[in-house]
């Protein structure tokens, strides 16, 4: 923890769990989907069900789908924003299991292309991303973060990890999850720096590589200021 | 670093954690940057505070701080009335979707500018002489979270508006000229005397007892800070009194975490109150 992190983040209330972390992980689901979906479907668990409402989970769920850090201003009229936008949305009640009371699935699509994931807002303002579609998930937001499906054999791992030796990005934590042996896998990598533009696209272009994403880290609202 | 190390360092508090935090000069002027960054914030979220009486998103709050701040002084007491107005301000701003900055938390984020800008602005101090206590305020906050996590719902409220009152206090201290022994014991005196606070918010919104609570332990941080910069301690060491927080806290029951089933939250009409708000959520 910075000292930044104890005094802030600039944030929206009032309440860093049902509020910014909220906007973080609908942020974070937007990155997933790669743009601004069209259509979004919030299945609301636990605490964010109960007591969402009264902490601004559905404004800041929205705000983060059309982008908006925690401490964006426009969150309390996120309702409007999307239906400006042409963003259709529908929130529902629902028992999402053995997870954190405070936790929402995202189904999200724009035209062809389409993501549900799942997150939990675990206090503070921390997140954890749970689930990328079928597959189980583990990232926070606090770093770059880079998102890979890919076919389940042996070297991938390591064939990732040299592109992101040869760029100098050091890895600080690696998820790997698969679905069953031989099938597809998601691998989660969480990085002190973003790639270079190159390396992510030879990556793309790679056979076995079926899907990827680049998720920027959400977590400092002082640092999205300089982008 | 611990609180007990920090006690005997014989420069000015803050400048034990700027060292121990930032290894170069360039890193120290950034986070310095955005220090000033958060301070402005923390007055613009006082000053549409102090004016605005805009209910909250449940309806419970919305108009404490301007009712006080438009009060009359009738104990002719300016400095306690300012630093329950300010932090009030901060915290219904934080109900109504306003933007402010949690200190440690979202809940508690009313008690450090309630009692730091408070405390500046009745003696006129500029905002630059705040630059080094609200560092003083964030490493106090860090020391406190390596022992317990920050939050009302693993800590109690303890945890929570404790530590921004312990935060607040040391940087009051420092402000006006503590030294780092003075600080230390301000934090560790306002720690102390919130052991066993539980968190029961109404309906577990953030609103009712919190709004309130930050008023009052901004001016328990003023008071903290009041004692020791009159030569007074606390008798049990720093970290000690953060290690029974610590273990307080572990033993506080569910109902008396951020769930809203204990304390306030419990009464007839703490319960009332949650069941209306649950009425109108259910038809979203
Ligand atoms: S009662 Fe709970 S929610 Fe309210 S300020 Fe205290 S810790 Fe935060």
């Amino acid at each position: 923890m910075s000292l930044l992190d104890v005094i802030g983040p600039v944030m929206v209330g009032p309440s860093s769990s049902h509020t910014a972390g909220a906007c973080r992980i609908a942020l974070l689901a937007r990155h997933c989907l790669g743009c601004q979906p069209d259509q979004a479907q919030l299945e609301l668990h636990g605490s964010f069900a109960k007591t969402g409402k009264g902490h601004g989970t559905h404004q800041a769920l929205l705000a983060g789908l059309l982008g908006c850090y925690p401490d964006d201003e426009r969150i309390p009229k996120a309702l409007e924003l999307a239906k400006a936008a042409g963003l259709e949305f529908d929130f529902m009640e629902k028992d999402l299991g053995d997870v954190h009371p405070n936790t929402v699935r995202l189904n999200l699509q724009k035209a062809e292309a389409k993501v549900s994931v799942v997150g939990s807002s675990l206090g503070a303002g921390l997140v954890k991303m749970i689930r990328i579609n079928q597959f189980e998930a583990n990232f926070s937001g606090s770093y770059h973060t880079l998102l890979i499906e890919h076919d389940d054999k042996p070297g991938v791992i390591a064939r990732v990890a040299r592109v992101l030796a040869d760029d100098e990005v050091n890895i600080a934590t690696i998820h790997s999850a698969r679905q069953k042996r031989g099938g597809k896998a998601l691998m989660s990598i969480e990085m002190d720096k973003r790639p270079a533009q190159y390396a992510l696209e030879y990556l793309t272009n790679v056979s076995y590589i079926s899907w990827l994403r680049m998720l920027p880290e959400v977590m400092s609202g002082d640092k999205h200021d300089a982008e | 670093m611990t609180l007990n190390e920090l006690v005997d360092f014989s420069g000015l508090a803050s400048e034990a954690i700027l060292k121990e935090e930032f290894d170069t000069e360039a890193e120290r002027d950034l986070a310095a940057q955005q220090m000033q960054k958060r301070i402005a914030e923390m007055r613009s979220s006082v000053e549409r505070g102090l004016t605005s009486d805009k209910a909250s998103i449940t309806g419970m709050v919305g108009w404490n701080a301007k009712g006080l701040w438009e009060a009359d002084d009738v104990l002719k007491a300016p400095l306690l009335k300012r630093v329950q107005a300010y932090a009030m301000a901060v915290n219904e701003e934080n109900a109504r979707m306003g933007r402010i900055v949690a200190a440690p938390t979202a809940g508690s984020a009313g008690t450090l500018p309630g009692a730091l800008l408070g405390v500046a602005d009745h003696l006129e101090l500029s905002d630059e002489h705040l630059l080094n206590p609200m560092f003083l305020a964030a490493g106090i906050g860090k020391i406190i979270g390596q022992s317990m996590f920050i939050a009302g719902a693993t800590g109690g409220c303890q945890a929570e508006i404790g530590s921004s009152a312990a935060m607040a206090a040391a940087a009051v201290c420092e402000l006006l000229g503590g030294t780092a022994h003075m600080s230390v014991h301000a934090a560790t005196m306002a720690l102390m005397n919130t052991i066993g606070l539980v968190c029961d918010p109404v309906g577990g919104y953030v609103e009712v007892p919190c709004v309130s609570r930050n008023a009052f332990f901004s001016v328990h941080a003023v008071s903290s800070a009041q004692l020791a910069l009159a030569g007074l301690e606390s008798v049990i060491p720093p970290d000690e009194v953060v290690g029974a927080m610590a273990s307080v806290g572990r033993m506080l029951p569910a109902e008396l975490r951020e769930t809203g089933e204990g304390g306030i939250a419990a009464t007839p009409t703490g319960r009332r109150i949650a069941l209306k708000m649950l009425g109108e959520n259910t038809d979203m």
